[in-house]
């Protein structure tokens, strides 16, 4: 990959012109570099050792055709790409991102352009092998066993007379030629692939573009199915037959998790010895300034508040394109999750104004509506009880819809699964009677089904303003609960209190903070919980990286240990 | 409460089936449709491991629901129950069995001995022996509806017979029913367990067909043999083939004795009783006693002027002949400090004469020889009877009047 800095402005930020040649995306210098296009489709994939073999056996039986696991992988990365670009994000994501983090990889981790490295024969289990090899293989059956994990996708069912697991004698088989071994081989130094992967491929790519979409807005359209992940193998080719081994690799039957697509997308980036990444400034879409904003919409919180979370920004110095973009390795950097920081800030703020003890917010939103009754001009006065009864309305409904959606989620699809042969007619018949169940009760369901996906949209909840109900705070004044000192508008509340005095070492024990509800005021629970559902992450998460801005914030206090209830930060 | 965002498989369908549940519990059977539809493609991940796998939860819920439905049918049953029966093997006689049971239910009497005859032919490797017990109750269900038939049979027979009519074909019918259900329940009724049903239908073609040794002996086996489980209408239907016969009374006794022991508040206790007072030996009438004082321990009884008239009668012959006040004393006892307030409250009087006087008159002939003349319940009521010169009234004041120190004698 091209990791030249630009000889015009020292970026490394490249792109590929029409005509193929690099140019530089910050300054649209263009270089006298050129490249192949690389064609994505994996039959053509361009693999050193099946090229040197001679040509690819095509079976002319219903086998299907010999495909390797990384071809797999890379057919679903094809097809991501190509959804989230029907979502929005740029054409160059597929193509030039995307493509050349994943040629990378395999390089890397010796998948392809490469030579095998010598003495790593690649001991084949292919369905056809009556060899000797099966004795001398340890046993692969460990791995067929149901696992709590994802992929435990063994179909046996109990009509079996002799309910018998997968005996050696039928060879634990894969439809790809090294599932089997993909399995098997110690694979830690070597970054295996996997499902969760995808997404952090996806990330890092989106990351890279610096593409309006966070890793919770990625991991949501997932899990509403806008983006292939679950059944991916649907979209395979008729030729590349999954079974056995290769449904632990390709099939998911859980949803995906943050935390660990976000690790694994670090680990990656260290991986693949990426640079920098572009840098993260105040224009773009991930920046703290933005989101916060993005949230404070949606949160239905007034505008007002941008001004507050700036200010904050500013003071602890996280708005510097250095503290917000990713170094690839660079060990001793806290890595930001924007959606995360973002809405810490709003948590932040909302403390600082509100002080959210669940006492004071209630007395100051009395005073406000007091205020506002004598509020002629201009709008009105934001009063927290008003905004806390109708965000908690609305989040009840969503949050209860949103329970059932859990409960009613469809982890399979109309293309079985079998882990071998035989199994292929009970599997069938299965699943012919899951689809004859499934209409003989619907039809009893009553209520029509609703329409299969919502819209993708990156808000969940939306306020109008020209709703007259007064059910939108967009365009509330805070100066209900601000006063003038020195000709300038500060909070009445004088206090804060802080999550914890200390964090705890994230090395240890995970968490930078152990966040428990009982411990913390209902009103701090309450917007917690607000923003976790938007975020689709634990209270916990955000709880954690509160407690981070906090300690920067009131840095100066703490390692004086002097009281901090004076004062108020500007 | 914290909601966690991870899920998986098993975390959904755990979900799934508990919105399922709290949509049955409050009836709500098209909200448990349209859940059970996101549940079902657990079976493609049926590891019958867990204890109720997600085939038996199917099969049960879609029952539940499909009985209950507005819009279901029974031809829509059948067609689900015919799909379970093939998703358990382990399971297939039970859901005959069940499905069998339905359709008797809803009075397709001969779909359902279709069923049974079509499980009693199934075979199915170790399983045919493992699923012994439910094969058993298969050809028992089956042999029952064949005693149906014969049943039936006979009163045709019966009727024809009155016309005058002969009918060779019915009878043989008949007789091949008889065959075939008494094979049947015969089997069953070895088997230690509750089959009363079973059993009266067998005992009931016995008798029939004059085999009363045979009855004899399979009612005498399902009352006395302790394998079985204590169940108290073996000893009545022993009891009710006994007298049927015109057995002795010593076997009568011995037969409700037992009765007595296990359910002193049966209903059968007052001919128990009745028979117990006539019997000339002592031992029997303290028996006598002491059963229909059992008896009216029990709230259920507490309006039955039969029940009071045994007591009241039994009483009074005690009484008058100054024999075996003992007996009485030792009954009274363990019930002095709460059978007043229990039946002889001024309350009960009131209402028990105002209701009953028949009642009133034995319990107030009772009371006034338990309690003497000075009790509340005994003084309102001869009070009112007499008021209202009905001569029995006065017949028992003037009774309880001159037998008014035996109360202090057994209440001492």
């Amino acid at each position: 990959d091209f990791n030249e800095r630009c000889a015009q402005c020292s970026e490394v930020n490249w792109g590929l012109t029409d005509g193929g040649r690099f140019y530089c995306r910050s300054c649209h210098n263009v270089t006298e570099r050129t490249r192949e296009v690389v064609n994505t489709d994996f039959i053509s994939n361009a693999r050193v050792q099946t090229i040197s073999k001679g040509l690819r056996k095509q079976e002319k039986n219903d086998r299907g055709c010999e495909w390797y696991v990384c071809e797999g992988f890379q057919f679903v990365l094809k097809k991501q790409a190509e959804a989230l670009e029907a979502l929005g994000v740029c054409p160059q994501m597929k193509d030039d991102v995307l493509c050349n983090f994943w040629r990378c990889y395999l390089q890397k981790s010796k998948q392809a352009y490469c030579n095998r490295p010598a003495g790593e024969t690649i001991r084949v289990l292919s369905v056809h092998d009556s060899s000797t090899d099966v004795d001398s293989e340890p046993s692969l059956l460990h791995l067929l066993s149901p696992s709590e994990s994802e992929g435990d996708l063994q179909t046996d069912c109990s009509f079996a007379s002799s309910a018998s697991k997968v005996s050696a004698s039928t060879s634990v088989c894969s439809g790809s030629v090294d599932g089997s071994l993909y399995l098997m081989k110690n694979q830690k130094e070597k970054l295996r692939m996997t499902m969760p992967m995808t997404l952090s491929f996806c990330y890092m790519a989106l990351l890279w573009l610096r593409e309006p979409m966070t890793l919770s807005d990625l991991l949501r359209f997932v899990v509403e199915g806008h983006i292939p992940y679950f059944n991916v193998f649907k979209h395979f080719p008729e030729k590349m037959k999954l079974c056995g081994l290769d449904l632990k690799i390709f099939c998911v039957e859980s949803w995906p998790v943050y935390e660990e697509v976000h690790n694994k997308m670090l680990e990656l980036a260290a991986f693949l010895d990426l640079p920098r990444f572009p840098d993260i400034t105040d224009s773009c879409f991930l920046h703290p300034d933005m989101l916060c904003m993005k949230y404070l919409m949606e949160a239905n919180l007034p505008d007002d508040l941008h001004n507050w979370t700036c200010r904050v920004v500013k003071k602890i110095c996280i708005g510097e394109a250095d503290f917000l973009t990713l170094v690839p390795g660079n060990k001793s950097t806290r890595k930001v999750k924007y959606d995360v920081l973002a809405v810490a800030l709003i948590v932040v703020v909302l403390k600082l104004l509100f002080l959210l003890d669940d006492h004071y917010e209630w007395l100051l939103s009395d005073f406000a509506e007091e205020r506002n009754k004598n509020n002629k001009e201009g709008g009105p006065y934001f009063e927290f009880k008003k905004w806390y009864k109708v965000i908690k309305c609305s989040l009840d409904v969503e949050q209860k819809k949103l329970d059932e959606e859990r409960a009613k989620y469809l982890w399979r699809c109309e293309k079985p699964l079998f882990y071998s042969a035989e199994k292929k007619s009970k599997v069938l018949k299965r699943r012919q009677m899951v689809v004859n169940l499934q209409n003989q009760f619907g039809k009893l369901s009553g209520s029509v089904r609703p329409a299969e996906k919502p819209n993708p949209s990156s808000f969940q909840l939306s306020w109008s303003e020209e709703n007259t109900d007064g059910s939108c705070f967009h365009g509330h004044s805070l100066k209900g609960i601000l006063q003038e000192k020195c000709g300038v508008l500060t909070a009445m509340n004088p206090d804060y209190w802080l999550c914890t005095d200390k964090l705890c070492t994230e090395k240890l024990c995970g968490h930078l903070a152990h966040y428990r509800e009982a411990d913390f005021p209902h009103s701090y629970h309450f917007v917690l919980r607000l923003f976790s559902f938007l975020l689709r992450i634990q209270p916990s998460y955000i709880h954690d990286e509160v407690c981070v801005v906090e300690q920067k914030l009131f840095n100066k206090k703490l390692f004086k240990k002097t009281k901090y209830s004076t004062g108020r930060r500007k | 409460s914290s909601h966690e965002h991870k899920l998986n498989f098993k975390k959904s369908k755990e979900l799934c089936l508990s919105y399922i549940q709290d949509a049955m519990l409050q009836k709500q059977w098209k909200r448990a449709a349209e859940f059970l539809t996101f549940y079902v493609e657990s079976l493609e991940k049926d590891f019958s491991r867990e204890y109720v796998g997600p085939s038996e939860m199917i099969w049960r819920i879609g029952t539940e629901i499909l009985c209950h439905h507005s819009h279901s049918n029974m031809k829509e049953f059948n067609s689900f129950i015919e799909q379970m029966k093939t998703l358990g093997v382990k399971r297939y006689l039970k859901v005959c069995l069940e499905h069998a049971f339905h359709l008797l239910c809803n009075g397709l009497i001969d779909e359902a001995y279709q069923n049974l005859s079509l499980a009693e032919s199934w075979r199915f490797g170790e399983q045919t022996a493992i699923q012994d017990k439910e094969m058993k109750l298969i050809q028992a269900y089956r042999g029952l509806l064949d005693y149906y038939s014969w049943s039936k049979q006979k009163n045709i027979l019966i009727e024809h017979g009155q016309d005058g009519f002969e009918d060779v074909s019915v009878e043989q019918e008949m007789h091949s029913s008889f065959q075939k259900a008494a094979v049947n329940l015969k089997e069953i009724i070895k088997v230690p367990g509750v089959w009363d049903v079973f059993v009266k239908c067998y005992v009931d073609l016995l008798e029939f067909y004059g085999d009363h040794n045979e009855a004899r002996q399979v009612l005498n086996e399902y009352a006395y043999n302790s394998k079985f489980p204590a169940n108290p209408n073996a000893h009545v239907y022993l009891y009710q083939f006994l007298k049927r016969h015109g057995e002795s009374k010593k076997s009568l006794v011995s037969a409700l004795k037992i009765l007595h022991e296990i359910v002193p508040s049966h209903e059968l206790m007052i001919d128990f009783n009745t028979m117990l007072q006539k019997s000339k030996k002592r031992k029997k009438r303290r028996l006598g006693l002491e059963v229909i004082f059992a008896v009216l321990d029990y709230a259920g009884w507490k309006e039955n002027v039969k029940a009071w008239s045994c007591l009241a009668r039994q009483v009074k012959q005690i009484v008058i002949s100054e024999k075996h006040l003992d007996w009485i004393k030792q009954e009274w006892n363990s019930r002095k400090d709460w059978w007043p307030a229990f039946h002889f409250s001024r309350y009960l009087a009131k209402s028990n004469w105002q209701e009953n006087t028949s009642l009133s008159y034995e319990k107030a002939l009772v009371a006034g020889i338990l309690l003497g003349k000075d009790c509340k319940y005994f003084k309102y009521v001869s009070h009112q009877g007499c008021k209202t010169r009905v001569k029995r009234f006065r017949i028992m004041k003037k009774f309880v009047n001159k037998h008014n120190l035996v109360y202090q004698r057994i209440s001492g």
